[in-house]
C-alpha cells in the first residue's frame, strides 16, 4: 500500500473534446516519440518489423460505433492515464514506486523502485498503465512533467506533447483544481465529465461530449422550393421570371 | 510541497518523491525542415542528441500547420531510421523479381544509366519513358525530361486527382486541395464529398477544428463514416460514384427555390455568354465572339451585343438571340437551367441511386441556400474590381465546398467535379468570404495557357523538346497524336483515349510499354512508384508485363528499368538498376512555386528541405543524381559551356542558380543579390541560407485588399502579374460553360483538320457536354451487375495517409493487417459473421479476406484501408508479417483496362476526358471462404531483400 496526498496545491490534467476527435493518432505518436526519449525512456517494442508488433504507450486511441445506421455515431476515444484524484493505482503499489505528486496531483511511477509486479494496471479500471517487456517495469502518461516544467522549452511549448500535437484542437491542458482556469471554464460550459465515476477515483481529466448535431434543423419546415408560388409554366419560366424582375430591377 | 500522509498503519509512502529531472534539454540541435511522410508538407522541427534523431514536432510558424503534426509525421524518426532503407546501388543479377543483385558503386551504376540513357538520346529520345511517383520536385523532373528530349513524362497524378485538377482548372483556374482552400474562417456551412481520410491531412484538421469551434455545421458526403465523417454534424452514406447525381439534385432545388446569386453569375462567369445554336454546323455550341475574338453578350437594355468584360453588364440570360450575322445563338445559363431543371434531376430521381433520401437532399439545398443568402458574411474590407470600380465592402457566401478522390477516382469524375464547381458559382461561393478560396499563384488563365509538346515532329535525337510535357489543351489541334490518329506519348495522354489527361497517364505506362501500344520503349525510368504493387491496377499482370520477354530475342519487352527508391518496396525486385535514394531528412529539396507550392489563399508560399542528418549508407538524393545524369548525358541545360558541370553544387546549387526565365527560379522568396526581391529577381547565393533561417518556407502575405475575389481583383492581378503568376491584368472569367470541350465533339463530328478514329467518336461526342451531366460508371456498364452487386472502395488510415511508409515500427503497431469493412445489415442478408473469411471477386479475379462488420457503411459498399497489405519478404519485415499473411489489396481486383469493345480496342480503366484511373469503379460480390487456411490470398511468391537490409523476424 502507498499513501496518497490528501490533497494537491493543483490539479493539473487533460480535456479531451469527443466532438471533434477524428482519430488521426497525432497523440499517440507524439506520445511515444516524445516518452521514448523522455523520462520514461526507452518505450520499448517487441518484434517492431516481425510477425507480432506490439509496444509500451502511454496513450491509444480507440476507435467504435454506437447506435444504429445512420443515426449511429462513430467515435473516437484517445485513452491515457487521468491522473485520479484517489487512484487505485497508487494505493495498491507494494514498493512505493507508484505515487502521486503533492504540487501537481500527476500520477507517476519511480523507475527505480518499480519491481513490474503489474498490481497497478490491474488496479486501474482505465487500463491506462502498460508493462514495458525490455525494462520490465510499468510505464504509463507522466502529463510530459519533463515537458511542462521544462526551462528549456519556449513557455507556449510547455505542454504535453499529445495537446501540442492535436491538429483539430481537442486537447486539452491545464489546472482543473483552479476553477478560473481555460481548462475548468471549457469543462463547465461543455459539460465536461468523468470516467466511470461510479468507481469513486475522481479522475482529473475530464472528456467533452460530442457537441448536439445540426442534422435536422429544418425536418418538417419548408423548403425555399415550396414558398415559390406555382403560378403559369414550368419551374424554369418560373425561374427566369425572376431573373428578368431581379435584372430589371 | 512536504506531502500530507493521512493513511498510517502499513501504508507505504514516496516519503521522499524521486528527484524528477524536469528541465533536461531536448537534444544537443534543432533543425528545422519539411516533412515530406505524407504529400501536406508541413512544418518540422527535427531535435538531434548526439547525431541521432530524437524528436519530431511541427513548426509554429509555418503556414501549413501552424505547429501541430500527424499521426504519421510523429513517427518519423521510425521513418528515418527503418530498417527497409536500401544501402547502396545495385545492379540486377538474377531474372526480374529473383531478388539477386550485386551492390555497385556509384560511379559504375552512374555510367551503367549514362550508357542507356546516351543511346536513347542520341537515336530516339522517346524511347525513354520517365515517371516519378510521388515526386515533389517536378519542376526539375519535368525540366530534365524536356531537356531530355522524351514526350514520355509525368509523375503520379493520373492515379491520384486528375480529375478535381483538371475540372477546377478548366472552370475557375485553381482546384480543390492543392489550389484552393475552404475559408475555415468564416464559413458556416461546410460539405466535404469523398474525402477518404486524406488530402490534405493537418489543413483539414486544423479547419475542421475551427469550424466546429465556430458551430458551423458540418456535413460529411461519403460512404463510409470514419474520421472526418465521425465529427460530422450529417453523414451522408452516398453510393460510389453517384455524387454527381446528389450535386445535380441539389442544383435543381436551388434553381427551383430562385436561390442563386444572379449578380456574382453575371459579372464573374460566362452564364451571359451567348452559345451558337446550328446543329450540324462547324459552330455549333461554340460562344458568339465580336472582332476581337471576345466572348460577346446581349445587352437586355440596348439589345447590343457587347463583350462579357463591359462593366455593369445586364445581360440576356434566356431565349433565342439572333447574332448580327443572323446565327442563332442562346446564353449559357438558359442551357445550364434547362438541363438541371429537368425532371431526371429532381431530388426524387436522384434519391434511388445515391441511396439518399429525397428529403435529406431537398433539406441539405435549403440549408445551402439559407447560409448562403440568409447569413451572407461582410467585411469590411475596401476592394477594386478588374474596372476599376471601389467595393466597400466584401460581400460573401459562407458556403464552403471541399472534395477529393470519393469524386476524382471515377470515370465519370471530371463531369462530377465540374458540376460540383457549378454548384459553387450558382451558389457566388468560390472566392468570396466564408466560401472556398484560391491559393496563390492560383487563380490561372482558365485553363492555364500551356501546352504540352512531344508529337513526333517534337522528338529529335539530341534535342530537347520544344516545351513541356504536359498542359492544358483548348482544341484537338492541341493534341500529341500524329497524323494517323496513333498517340504520341506511351501513356496515350492527350490522345483521342484521354484529350485532356494533363497529369498524364501514368498507371498505363507498364501495360502500355510491354505490348509495345503505341510503340516499345527502351528503358523505363521511375523514382517513387510502387508500381508493381500499391501503385498500379490489376497487380498480377503488371508482374507479368515486368517480366514478359520477347521470344523471338529473348530480351525482356521492357528491357531496361532503373528505379530510384529509398526504401525497399516490392517494385525494387523489378529493375535492373536500383539508384538508392536518401530518407526526407537526410536530403534536399525544393516545394517551388512552379509545380505544386505549399501556398495558402493568404500568399504564396514555397519551402525546402535541407539535409538534418548525413546518411549512413552508400545513398544520394534522387535530383543530384538526376542533375549529375543530366551532366553525364550531356543535356545543355546541365552542362556549361566549357563541358563542366553546370551545377557543381548538384541539387542545391540548382535549387538557388538556375533560372527558369529571366530572375524566376525554384524558389521565390529572398532573390536578388540583396535577397530583399519576391517572386523576380537575380539568384542569390545566401538563398538558402535564408530559407534554413527562416524555418525552410517563404510565405508572402498579400495586402489585405488582394485577399479575395483573386479573379477580378485589379490590385490582385496586378500584383500577380507582376510576380508573373498571370499573363495580363485581364481578369478571368470563370467557365460555367467549357467550350474547349465543344471543341472536341466538333471534332467528333468531322468539323476540325484533327479528327478520332471511327472507335473513339461516340465517346467523344457523348461525354465531351461543355456543361456537366452524371453517367453511369464504365466498369458498372460493361458488366453483368447481378454477379458483381457491390461497389468496394478503399481508404488511407490517417496514420498512414498517402499509402507510402506504412512499414514504420510505430504505425505498424496499430495498423499491421486490413479487415474487409461490410455493413451489418448487408452481412446478415448474405449470412456472414464479424471475423469470417470472404472471397471479394470482381470481374478480374478475386482476394481473399477477413470481414469486420459495421454500421457507418453505405450498405451496397465494402471497403478497407489501402496500402497496408504487403509482399511477403519487402519493406523489411518478416515474411510472416500480418501485413503479408492477413494483409490485402484491392488493386488485384481493378482492371487498368475495360473490358474489350467491338472492334476489339479497349480503353484505359479512366475518365475518359482525363484519363484519371477510375479505381473506385470497382464493382464485386462478397461470398463466405472457407475458414482454413485462414489468411489471405493471393499471396505472391516472396521477395528477397538485399544484402543488409531489413532486419524482418528480429
Amino acid at each position: 500500500m502507498t499513501a496518497l496526498p490528501l490533497a494537491t496545491e493543483k490539479k493539473l490534467g487533460l480535456v479531451i473534446d469527443l466532438d471533434t476527435c477524428v482519430g488521426c493518432q497525432a497523440c499517440v505518436t507524439s506520445c511515444k516519440e516524445w516518452n521514448n526519449g523522455g523520462y520514461s525512456a526507452p518505450l520499448s517494442d517487441e518484434q517492431p518489423y516481425g510477425a507480432d508488433p506490439h509496444g509500451a504507450w502511454l496513450n491509444r486511441v480507440h476507435s467504435y460505433e454506437a447506435g444504429e445506421g445512420a443515426k449511429g455515431r462513430t467515435v473516437h476515444f484517445p485513452r491515457s492515464c487521468l491522473h485520479c484524484e484517489t487512484p487505485a493505482c497508487v494505493t495498491v503499489c507494494p514498493t512505493g514506486a507508484s505515487y502521486k505528486r503533492g504540487e501537481d496531483g500527476i500520477v507517476l511511477v519511480n523507475p527505480d523502485t518499480c519491481i513490474g509486479c503489474k498490481l497497478c494496471s490491474w488496479a486501474c479500471p482505465y487500463g491506462a498503465r502498460e508493462y514495458d517487456y525490455t525494462d520490465g517495469i510499468m510505464k504509463k502518461c507522466t502529463l510530459c512533467v519533463d515537458r511542462i516544467y521544462n526551462e528549456t522549452l519556449s513557455p507556449e511549448d510547455r505542454q504535453p506533447a499529445c495537446v501540442k500535437a492535436c491538429p483539430t484542437g481537442a486537447r486539452h491542458f491545464g489546472d482543473l483544481g483552479d476553477k478560473e482556469s481555460a481548462v475548468s471554464k471549457l469543462v463547465a460550459m461543455r459539460g465536461g465529465y468523468d470516467l466511470l465515476p461510479e468507481m469513486g477515483y475522481k479522475p482529473t481529466n475530464k472528456y467533452l461530449p460530442p457537441r448536439p448535431r445540426k442534422a435536422d434543423a429544418l425536418v418538417g419546415g419548408t423548403t425555399p422550393a415550396e414558398t415559390i408560388p406555382a403560378t403559369d409554366g414550368s419551374p424554369a419560366e418560373r425561374l427566369f421570371a425572376w431573373v428578368d424582375r431581379v435584372l430589371s430591377a | 510541497m512536504q506531502q500530507k500522509i493521512t493513511i498510517a498503519g502499513e501504508a507505504r509512502s514516496p516519503l521522499a518523491e524521486p528527484d524528477v529531472p524536469l528541465s533536461v534539454p531536448v537534444g544537443d540541435a534543432v533543425k528545422t525542415t519539411t516533412c515530406y511522410m505524407c504529400a501536406c508538407r508541413c512544418g518540422i522541427k527535427v531535435h538531434l542528441k548526439d547525431g541521432r534523431v530524437r524528436y519530431i514536432e511541427g513548426n509554429r510558424d509555418h503556414p501549413v500547420n501552424r505547429g501541430v503534426i500527424c499521426g504519421k509525421g510523429a513517427a518519423g524518426i521510425m521513418q528515418h531510421y527503418a530498417p527497409s532503407r536500401l544501402r547502396a546501388p545495385l545492379l540486377r543479377v538474377g531474372p526480374r523479381g529473383s531478388g539477386e543483385y550485386k551492390e555497385i558503386g556509384w560511379e559504375e551504376a552512374l555510367g551503367i544509366a549514362t550508357g542507356w540513357l546516351s543511346r536513347i538520346r542520341a537515336t530516339d529520345p522517346k524511347k525513354l519513358a520517365f515517371f516519378t511517383g510521388r515526386d515533389q520536385s517536378q519542376s526539375l523532373t519535368g525540366w530534365w525530361a524536356m531537356q531530355f528530349g522524351t514526350p514520355n513524362f509525368a509523375a503520379h497524378g493520373g492515379f491520384c486527382s486528375v480529375n478535381m485538377a483538371a475540372a477546377g482548372l478548366y472552370s475557375f483556374g485553381g482546384s480543390f486541395w492543392e489550389f484552393g482552400e475552404p475559408d475555415w474562417e468564416h464559413a458556416k456551412y461546410f460539405i466535404m464529398f469523398g474525402v477518404a481520410e486524406d488530402h490534405a491531412s493537418n489543413p483539414i484538421k486544423i479547419g475542421l477544428g475551427k469550424l466546429k469551434a465556430r458551430g458551423a455545421k458540418v456535413v460529411v458526403v461519403n460512404p463510409v463514416r470514419t474520421g472526418y465523417g465521425a465529427i460530422a454534424d450529417e453523414w451522408v452514406g452516398i453510393r460510389p460514384g453517384t455524387d454527381g447525381l446528389l450535386v445535380g439534385a441539389l442544383i435543381h432545388e436551388l434553381l427551383t427555390a430562385q436561390k442563386i446569386d444572379l449578380d456574382y453569375l453575371v459579372r464573374y462567369t460566362n452564364a451571359a455568354a451567348l452559345v451558337i445554336d446550328s446543329p450540324g454546323s462547324a459552330d455549333h455550341g461554340l460562344l458568339a465572339r465580336g472582332e476581337k475574338g471576345e466572348v460577346l453578350i446581349k445587352d437586355r437594355r440596348t439589345g447590343a451585343f457587347v463583350g462579357i468584360d463591359a462593366p455593369d453588364l445586364s445581360p440576356v440570360l434566356q431565349g433565342e438571340v439572333i447574332l448580327a450575322d443572323g446565327r442563332k445563338a442562346r446564353p449559357a445559363f438558359e442551357l445550364l437551367v434547362r438541363r438541371f431543371m429537368a425532371p431526371e434531376h429532381a431530388p426524387e430521381a436522384a434519391a434511388e441511386r445515391t441511396g439518399i433520401a429525397a428529403d435529406q437532399i431537398r433539406r441539405i439545398a435549403a440549408e445551402l441556400a439559407r447560409a448562403a443568402f440568409d447569413q451572407p458574411v461582410v467585411l469590411d474590407q475596401p476592394w477594386t474590381d478588374w474596372h476599376g470600380k471601389r467595393h466597400d465592402k466584401l460581400v460573401g457566401r459562407p458556403v464552403a465546398f471541399h472534395a477529393m478522390r470519393g469524386i476524382s477516382a471515377h470515370a465519370n469524375g471530371f463531369q462530377t467535379c465540374r458540376m460540383l464547381h457549378i454548384l459553387q458559382m450558382l451558389l457566388g461561393a468560390i472566392e468570396t468570404p466564408g466560401s472556398f478560396r484560391v491559393k496563390p499563384p492560383y487563380p490561372k488563365s482558365i485553363p492555364p495557357r500551356i501546352k504540352p509538346r512531344g508529337k513526333a515532329a517534337d522528338v529529335k535525337p539530341g534535342t530537347p523538346l520544344p516545351g513541356p510535357q504536359l498542359g492544358f489543351v483548348t482544341g484537338p489541334d492541341d493534341l500529341l497524336v500524329e497524323p494517323d490518329g496513333t498517340p504520341s506519348r506511351i501513356d496515350k495522354a492527350f490522345s483521342w483515349d484521354a484529350p485532356i489527361a494533363a497529369h498524364g497517364l501514368m498507371h498505363m505506362v507498364i501495360t502500355n510499354a510491354a505490348k509495345g501500344d503505341p510503340y516499345p520503349v527502351d528503358t523505363l525510368f521511375m523514382y517513387m512508384a510502387n508500381m508493381s504493387w500499391n501503385s498500379s491496377m490489376n497487380v498480377p499482370a503488371v508482374i507479368e508485363h515486368l517480366t514478359a520477354k520477347d521470344e523471338a530475342t529473348g530480351e525482356y519487352k521492357i528491357p531496361r528499368i532503373i528505379y530510384s527508391d529509398a526504401y525497399f518496396s516490392e517494385m525494387v525486385p523489378y529493375a535492373d538498376l536500383i539508384l538508392p535514394d536518401t530518407t526526407y531528412l537526410e536530403r534536399w529539396d525544393c516545394i517551388s512555386l512552379l509545380d505544386r507550392p505549399i501556398s495558402d489563399a493568404d500568399g504564396p508560399a514555397d519551402a525546402i528541405r535541407h539535409p538534418v542528418v548525413q546518411p549512413d549508407r552508400d545513398v544520394r538524393g534522387f535530383q543530384d543524381v538526376l542533375i549529375d545524369l543530366g551532366w553525364r548525358v550531356g543535356l545543355q541545360a546541365f552542362t556549361k559551356p566549357d563541358g563542366s558541370r553546370k551545377f557543381p553544387g548538384g541539387y542545391p546549387d540548382y535549387i538557388v542558380n538556375h533560372e527558369r526565365g529571366p530572375g524566376v527560379g525554384p524558389l521565390a522568396g529572398w532573390r536578388g543579390k540583396d535577397g530583399e526581391a519576391f517572386g523576380k529577381g537575380e539568384p542569390n547565393p545566401k538563398q538558402l541560407e535564408r530559407y534554413i533561417a527562416n524555418g525552410g518556407f517563404h510565405h508572402h502575405e498579400l495586402a489585405p485588399d488582394q485577399r479575395y475575389m483573386k479573379f477580378a481583383n485589379r490590385s490582385y492581378m496586378e500584383w500577380a502579374h507582376a510576380k508573373g503568376f498571370l499573363e495580363s491584368t485581364d481578369r478571368l472569367v470563370m467557365q460555367l460553360y467549357c467550350e474547349p470541350l465543344q471543341r472536341f465533339r466538333l471534332a467528333a463530328e468531322g468539323h476540325s483538320a484533327v479528327t478520332p478514329p471511327e472507335t473513339h467518336r461516340d465517346r467523344i461526342k457523348t461525354y465531351f457536354d461543355p456543361l456537366p451531366f452524371w453517367y453511369e460508371p464504365f466498369e458498372e456498364k460493361a458488366i453483368d451487375l447481378n454477379q458483381f452487386p457491390m461497389h468496394a472502395i478503399t481508404q488511407r488510415p490517417m496514420h498512414m495517409y498517402h499509402s507510402w511508409g506504412s512499414q514504420n515500427a510505430w504505425l505498424r503497431q496499430i495498423t499491421a493487417a486490413n479487415r474487409l469493412y461490410v455493413s451489418r445489415g448487408k452481412a446478415a442478408e448474405l449470412k456472414i459473421a464479424d471475423d469470417d473469411w470472404v472471397w471479394i471477386t470482381s470481374h478480374q479475379g478475386r482476394v481473399k479476406a477477413q470481414v469486420k462488420l459495421m454500421e457507418g457503411v453505405n450498405a451496397e459498399t465494402v471497403w478497407t484501408w489501402n496500402a497496408i497489405g504487403k509482399r511477403s519478404g519487402t519493406w523489411g519485415l518478416d515474411k510472416e508479417a500480418p501485413e503479408a499473411t492477413r494483409g490485402f489489396l484491392l488493386n488485384h481486383l481493378i482492371g487498368e483496362l475495360l473490358p474489350e469493345r467491338e472492334g476489339g480496342y479497349r480503353f484505359s480503366n479512366a475518365d475518359p476526358i482525363t484519363g484519371q484511373a477510375a479505381w473506385y469503379d470497382l464493382r464485386v460480390r462478397i461470398e463466405k471462404a472457407e475458414a482454413e487456411p485462414a489468411g489471405t490470398s493471393p499471396r505472391f511468391e516472396p521477395l528477397t531483400p538485399p544484402k543488409g537490409v531489413g532486419r524482418g523476424g528480429r
